[in-house]
């Protein structure tokens, strides 16, 4: 059943990057552009998917275990710390610069042409070597 | 187009309904780059199987869609070097962040998370800055 579960959301997820253009590396790149011809959907979209979302979270409350059996996630860790900030605006360079970050990555693969394949590709890559990465900031933190 | 954002609406809504649905039947945070990432390297809760059925969700619907409503459209560079490193920024970023576009921007701010809400204010400033620079200054992208 879990993967069955797990198969439904990621059609609903899918679809939903399908509809509201997110595949459209346009859109995501017109959204970032202020100072072009500046394209709003984004915010139409992120703001749709917070609703179900919250009332989600405010279900979990309520109900104490998932569906499968198991435990919903721990509440979210308060401590900022440097990797967010770093990981973060580097995602948001590579987001900027192609239109695509992971999700619409997949959904657009079918039809993304040479160009989808070698970002899923580079994205894998970029991932494998996340964890090396992250060691070294680590020590240089420690180390500064 | 004028009807774009009902269409970014009404797609944001599905996309937090598959949220909810990951959360409430199976207990886990709908993060692309977080369910994408642990088949890398094998981190976080999530079965191989489980991983595997939402991105095949994820791959097969826009190909359901595009065959019954209407064609798929993306405008995606064909500067391969531009995707190439993208592609990685987008993946050492997502990892050592924890979290991407779904993770931290959809399923972090829904839950008020402030992990969540400081990375999505860096990464937008970060890809705002990125396609000034590119596009207005370089004109690359």
């Amino acid at each position: 059943m879990r993967n069955l579960y797990a198969l439904i959301a990621g059609a609903l997820f899918g679809a939903g990057l399908f509809i509201s253009g997110m595949t459209d590396t346009t859109k995501v790149q017109g959204w970032l552009d202020v100072f072009g011809n500046w394209d709003p959907t984004l915010a139409f979209v992120m703001g749709g998917a917070i609703i179900p979302m919250a009332i989600a979270w405010q279900v979990t409350r309520v109900r104490r275990t998932p569906l499968v059996g198991g435990s919903f996630p721990p509440p979210p860790e308060p401590k900022l710390g440097r990797n967010l900030v770093v990981g973060s605006v580097l995602f948001g360079m590579g987001w900027g610069l192609a239109g695509l970050c992971p999700g619409p990555s997949v959904a657009s693969l079918s039809y993304g042409g040479v160009g989808g394949l070698v970002f899923m590709a580079a994205m894998l890559i970029g991932m494998g070597a996340a964890p090396m990465v992250r060691a070294r900031l680590d020590r240089t933190a420690t180390a500064g | 187009m004028e009807q774009d954002w009902i269409f970014g609406l009404a797609g944001g809504l599905l996309i937090g309904a598959g949220g909810a649905v990951y959360l409430l039947a199976n207990g886990r945070i709908m993060g692309a780059s977080g369910i994408i990432g642990g088949l890398v390297d094998g981190s976080g809760h999530s079965t191989r199987w489980e991983r595997l059925a939402f991105l095949l969700g994820v791959f097969a619907m826009p190909i359901v869609l595009t065959w019954l409503w209407q064609p798929a459209i993306t405008h995606l560079t064909d500067n391969l070097m531009v995707v190439a490193i993208a592609g990685l920024l987008v993946g050492v970023g997502t990892r050592i962040a924890n979290g991407c576009t779904s993770g931290h921007g959809v399923c972090g701010i829904s839950r008020l998370s402030l992990r969540g809400m400081v990375a999505t204010v860096f990464y937008i400033l970060a890809g705002g800055l990125t396609v000034v620079f590119f596009r207005h200054l370089l004109g690359v992208i």
